[in-house]
């Protein structure tokens, strides 16, 4: 049976795992490459790296912590952040990244998943997408607007379409963070994760809102979401993936155990 | 251990590449230069992608070449779309034949409610006596990424069901393939590699 898959983030900058509190203070969390190990060998099954800073200098950086990272990985392993040109995607794909996420590049131009595509096969690129529900839409959910830089800019697309061209031109898989949810810990936003998912043929990752093992049961039922990804698993009452999956196995959601 | 891998630029090689040295192989890589099958003590064949990239294994000389090297007996492994090319054709790509070694061919999954690609991991039911899948429990898990497949036959050496059972690996004498992504696929991933590199074919005309 497909499992439904529980996906650990490392957000990294200048070459470590940073982790937000309360949306402002950056702690260190440690080395990208020994995290992605940890999380691999405690059951998770799949490992995405987000260079959160994603500045011009800070590109060969990426690359040797992409490399290191890679080296003895033998899980999925995503990489976005700052991937503006096919050519971009190249280098982090020979680095060793299995797949990779574009969000604002392909807002500004979709051609770029097509031209990745076609290259490394669409199952490589990932369009991540973020969007806040509008409530002054016909539909404020299906009609969420689509946010870039970080959350900070409006774009005019609407969550729905956007993900329905993002599948035409060739994404592989969305990625959707609710903007609402997004470090509340309050839960996924359901609905929204049910709008996207139920309106592609392709696989939907919901992001954002995580607290509890509940969310990850609701987001998979009620979300209909194809996986599901944690910035910080340890924070969600569990010590490792693998217990999260326990948990969401005896809560009758397929999962990959023992793992 | 020298195992070739054929580069036809259908998708990224480092990952296969990174598996293999991992578990002790010496991996070499070829696009066309036929002496590196010629000498290789195995032969993997990734792939990820549209079925039509197999065009270039035509282009470049190396269909007829692999087919000298399989009739001797050089154990061959397929990955994915390198799997399916192991077939007689695809619907993918109607017009560019496989090699036919397994004389089936692969169709994309039906339509239904489910989504298609089938993509994550899925569990394993091991058939008969695969070399391959040498000390893979039932229910063990491996992933997946892909929109077409080759249906259950006498050759198939695992199962998977998605929407259907369809052929997670097939083997037949020194020629065997694989649906999933074992240098994605952890520890059971892994295995299938090293077992792969560990059989031994009996009876192998050695070319000097």
């Amino acid at each position: 049976m497909l499992t439904k898959r529980i996906i650990a983030c490392l957000d990294v900058r200048a070459g470590r795992v940073v982790k937000g509190v309360q949306f402002v203070d950056i702690i260190d969390a440690g080395d990208p490459a020994e995290l992605a190990a940890r999380h691999a060998r405690e059951g998770a099954d799949e490992i995405v790296l987000l260079d959160i800073t994603a500045t011009h200098e800070g590109r060969q950086t990426l690359l040797d912590t992409v490399r290191r990272t890679a080296r003895e990985l033998f899980v999925p392993f995503a990489v976005g952040g700052g991937i503006r040109s096919a050519r971009d995607a190249e280098q982090v794909f020979e680095a060793g990244a299995d797949k990779i996420s574009v969000n604002s590049a392909a807002l500004s131009d979709p051609n770029l998943i097509e031209a990745i595509g076609r290259t490394f096969g669409a199952q490589a690129v990932v369009v991540a997408i973020d969007a806040r529900r509008d409530p002054g839409a016909p539909d404020p959910v299906r009609d969420a607007q689509v946010y870039v830089q970080g959350g900070r800019k409006p774009t005019g697309r609407r969550v729905v379409e956007w993900a329905r061209e993002a599948e035409s031109r060739g994404a592989g898989e969305i990625l959707l963070t609710s903007m609402d949810s997004d470090g509340t810990r309050a839960g996924f936003d359901c609905e929204l994760t049910a709008a996207v998912s139920q309106a592609v043929g392709i696989p939907v990752i919901a992001s954002g809102g995580a607290g509890t093992v509940a969310h990850f049961r609701d987001v998979f039922s009620a979300g209909k979401a194809d996986a599901a990804l944690a910035a910080s698993i340890f924070h969600f009452g569990v010590s490792s993936a693998r217990s999260l999956k326990e948990e969401l196995a005896r809560a009758g959601v397929p999962v990959r155990l023992p793992c | 251990m020298r195992v070739t891998v054929i580069d036809y630029k259908a998708g990224n090689l480092t990952s296969v590449l990174k598996a293999l040295r991992y578990i002790g192989a010496e991996p070499v890589v070829t696009d066309s230069d036929l002496s590196l099958l010629d000498s290789a003590e195995r032969i993997v064949l990734p792939g990820v992608g549209h079925f039509a990239a197999t065009e270039r294994l035509d282009a470049t000389g190396l269909t007829p070449a692999i087919r000298a090297v399989i009739a001797r007996g050089t154990p061959f492994l397929g990955i994915c779309v390198g799997m399916q090319w192991l077939y007689a054709n695809s619907t993918e790509a109607p017009q560019q034949p496989g090699l036919a070694h397994f004389s089936a061919g692969c169709t994309r999954f039906a339509e239904c409610d489910q989504k298609v690609p089938h993509v994550g991991w899925n569990s394993l039911e091991v058939r008969g006596d695969s070399r391959l899948m040498a000390n893979v429990d039932r229910g063990e898990f491996v992933y997946f990424t892909h929109s077409f497949k080759a249906d259950v036959t006498a050759d198939t050496a695992a199962t998977t069901t998605y929407i259907e059972p369809f052929a997670a690996a097939v083997e037949r004498d020194n020629v065997m393939g694989v649906q999933f992504h074992p240098e994605k696929s952890g520890e059971t991933g892994l295995k299938i590699l090293r077992n792969f590199l560990n059989w031994q074919p009996k009876g192998v005309a050695h070319v000097d």
